[in-house]
């Protein structure tokens, strides 16, 4: 089987479904004739033509107020924000039109279109190259928000995001493109090659959204995470000598509460991971589904690792990034409570 | 001696920000004699495919066909028969008296909000009669002449205005808010320009598919400081799209008369200079001139000669909505002085010109269209109010999130149907 990096794996998706459906359309900034700033849409244009796949301009608003355009004419758009960061340009035709169309207008115009962006930090971006906002789109009702952690899932899921009927936010962790990571930043990254889920099939397969992924089985603990902290969470489990179940819920919108529940009321304990900003985030959101779910099999309070709530910085970024130590002491805490 | 270093503003005068002021406030007595209204006629008409530098001149002036007379004269004169012209006339009475109906009713307790466009008909009504039926429109909230022209069905409106039984939007929109697929009439959004990149987004997608069909999307004058005005005149440029993009300058946003949207310093029509697109600046309340305006801007874009930015220079003669009161702001008895004139009467007054209408035929149109409006009225209204809706099909709420109702929506269902249990004391749908 064909061993590919995510970046080749989501690259390999574009090919896979614009093959198959001639309603796709792929543009952003820098996609077309260049194939993109990270490659995702390297040899699309010569390969499915200028009009199917072209570079825009240096407008978000645009990008994502013209996709709905399209998307009302009868295309399926599958565009690129250059950075999650860059997103905000965009936020309102994604917040206020892509994704209360159907609701909306009672199902008249639907807006099935997939908005990609490179997200998250650990390649030394600052503050406008390493942001986590997911928690601005799960708020959103409407939106399917996906983010993908291995090359293999990073395919399926892609195909099952354009295949799916409703508009989908599909996050990439740029700091896992070319390799897995497990928190240490001084340590070399493993290329991917040397990871089971680069195995990514040619062709079409799907990963189904809104199903998590059990990545390791355990009896003590319960740590769920999305994206690189499913790569630090796991690395972390396993330093710490942590019988831990670890889930990589893949989709934050809808998310697959059936697979956290069984787990927590199994291990009795869970520690939520993030990347992005403390307060208000995602895991926020989780730890209060898990309260509300599973508290009489609780046997201590729900751990939650985040990034901090400051901007993103550049010479700090190891001290913001989730990882190893924040990791060991929120493990310890939630074991020892 | 001061150091310029230390002290670089010592002599420096104090800065000013100026902010616009209209030339007339509640009080005063207007007096547009000052704006400048080219005669019907003057303004020359470049072909179609011209290079859309020839247009620009035209982005100063004022595209005008009907005179003060009624005559219809100059290259712009889109020469129609009388049936269209008696059909625009129609349509654009019948815009008057829906609006009437449905300010009552807004009045009357009947629904939440009203906006009339009064002042404004011929430029839907209009663009609408020039445009093909399956081109494809993405208004803003003052364009109900377009769903009245394509014969959209005034109860379905009245329907909608009323969140009732025969609401299609199942009662999710403000009323005028409409959306209707088969006309062509994209869902509108409160969120004012958001619509302006979309309807180039449509064109460019029926470009990709090499369609025949172009979009017109329209704007207030307003809502051209809202960034998605520039970046769909960006992409309109960029990918020489077939769209329309309509500027209605009615002189008011709200309260802040069009100064605050930049109208001091340049036309909305010469925006399109800047991107290098065509561009027309319209008498609005010349029907004619809107029709030929359109139409000329539909013929380019269907030859691939490019976009076109057209402002229409009219006057909003009532409230933004039925929430404003425009004499906190401006001098009553404006509309009246603006030196445009009512659309209706000036139409009516061209067909009159040429003996194709008189006044008893018009009062008869004006008693029809009253009728009609009063039937669709009638009808609307056994489907139900406004202030009768909330609690059928409260379980539909919770529908066209997503296709699928996920698990999270369908606790919520349940909890919400619970809720209206308790409070309706037996079980809701």
């Amino acid at each position: 089987m064909p061993t590919r990096n995510m970046i080749e794996a989501i690259n390999d998706a574009h090919r896979v479904v614009m093959a198959a459906d001639p309603d796709i359309v792929v543009f952003g900034e820098d996609v077309g004739y260049f194939g993109g700033v990270f490659r995702a849409t390297a040899g699309l244009q010569k390969e499915f033509g200028k009009e199917r796949c072209f570079d825009a301009p240096i407008s978000e608003g645009g990008i994502v107020g013209t996709a709905v355009g399209m998307a009302a004419y009868g295309l399926k758009p599958l565009i690129e924000i250059q950075f999650a960061d860059y997103i905000y340009p965009g936020y309102d035709q994604i917040v206020s039109e892509v994704a209360r169309m159907r609701y909306r207008t009672a199902g008249e115009w639907t807006m099935p279109m997939v908005i990609r962006s490179p997200y998250g930090g650990g390649i030394f971006g600052g503050q406008t190259h390493s942001q986590s906002p997911e928690a601005l789109f799960t708020h959103v009702a409407g939106l399917k928000v996906v983010i993908p952690s291995t090359p293999y899932d990073a395919k399926g899921l892609l195909i099952a995001a354009v295949e799916d009927p409703d508009p989908v936010i599909f996050f990439e962790p740029k700091r896992i493109y070319n390799g897995p990571f497990d928190g240490h930043h001084d340590k070399p990254v493993k290329p991917w090659s040397k990871h089971a889920d680069s195995e990514v099939p040619d062709g079409h397969y799907t990963v189904p959204l809104g199903k998590a992924r059990i990545v390791r089985p355990g009896n003590d603990l319960t740590v769920i995470a999305y994206g690189t902290m499913v790569h630090v969470a796991l690395a972390a489990v396993e330093e710490n000598g942590i019988d831990a179940e670890v889930i990589d819920l893949r989709t934050l919108v809808p998310v697959d509460m059936a697979t956290i529940e069984e787990s927590v009321k199994k291990t009795g304990r869970a520690l939520v991971v993030q990347e992005a900003t403390k307060t208000s985030g995602y895991a926020s959101e989780l730890v209060t589904l898990i309260q509300e779910r599973c508290f009489y099999h609780l046997e201590a309070p729900v751990g939650r690792v985040s990034g901090w709530d400051t901007p993103y910085p550049h010479a700090y970024e190891w001290i913001y990034f989730p990882g190893p130590i924040r990791m060991r002491q929120a493990l310890e805490k939630v074991m020892a409570d | 001696m001061s150091d310029p270093v230390t002290d670089p503003r010592r002599n420096a005068p104090a800065l000013a920000l100026h902010v616009p002021e209209p030339l007339y406030r509640p009080g005063d007595t207007p007096d547009f004699s000052g704006i400048e209204v080219p005669a019907a006629g003057s303004a020359p008409r470049p072909d179609t495919h011209a290079a859309a530098a020839e247009t620009h001149p035209l982005t100063r002036g004022l595209v005008r066909v009907l005179d003060e007379n009624g005559r219809a004269v100059g290259p712009w004169d889109p020469r129609l028969d009388p049936e269209r012209l008696r059909k625009m006339l129609r349509d654009m009475v019948t815009v008057r008296a829906f609006d009437d109906r449905m300010y009552r009713a807004q009045r009357q307790g009947k629904t939440s909000f009203y906006m009339k466009c009064t002042g404004e008909e011929a430029i839907a009504v209009a663009a609408a009669n020039a445009l093909h039926p399956d081109d494809m429109c993405f208004p803003t909230y003052r364009q109900q002449g377009l769903l009245v022209a394509r014969g959209y069905p005034l109860v379905d409106m009245m329907c909608q205005i009323y969140s009732n039984a025969g609401d299609k939007l199942h009662g999710r929109q403000l009323p005028i808010m409409y959306s209707d697929k088969p006309h062509g009439f994209f869902s509108i959004s409160g969120n004012l320009g958001t619509q302006y990149p979309q309807a180039v987004g449509w064109a460019m997608a029926s470009a990709i598919k090499g369609d025949s069909r172009l979009a017109m999307g329209w704007i207030g004058e307003g809502a051209t400081a809202e960034g998605d005005f520039h970046s769909a005149l960006t992409f309109a440029a960029v990918y020489q799209a077939p769209v329309i993009l309509a500027v209605v300058n009615n002189q008011w946003a709200i309260s802040s008369f069009s100064g605050i949207a930049g109208a001091e310093q340049s036309t909305f029509a010469a925006r399109a200079v800047g991107y290098g697109i065509a561009g027309l600046r319209v008498d609005g309340n010349d029907a004619l001139a809107v029709y030929a305006a359109v139409d000329w801007a539909s013929e380019r874009a269907r030859a691939n000669a490019g976009p076109t930015l057209i402002e229409f220079f009219t006057y909003r003669a009532e409230g933004h909505s039925t929430s404003d009161d425009p004499t906190g702001y401006r001098p009553a008895g404006e509309a009246q002085q603006w030196p445009l004139g009512d659309p209706v009467e000036r139409l009516k007054a061209h067909l009159v010109g040429f003996g194709e209408w008189d006044d008893e035929r018009h009062a008869a149109l004006v008693a029809e269209a009253d009728k009609e409006v009063r039937a669709a009225q009638k009808q609307a209204e056994a489907q139900g109010i406004l202030p009768g809706q909330g609690f059928d099909r409260i379980g539909s709420m919770f529908e066209d999130v997503y296709a699928d109702t996920p698990w999270h929506l369908a606790e919520q269902r349940e909890e919400a149907l619970g809720e209206a249990r308790v409070y309706l004391g037996r079980d809701a749908s």
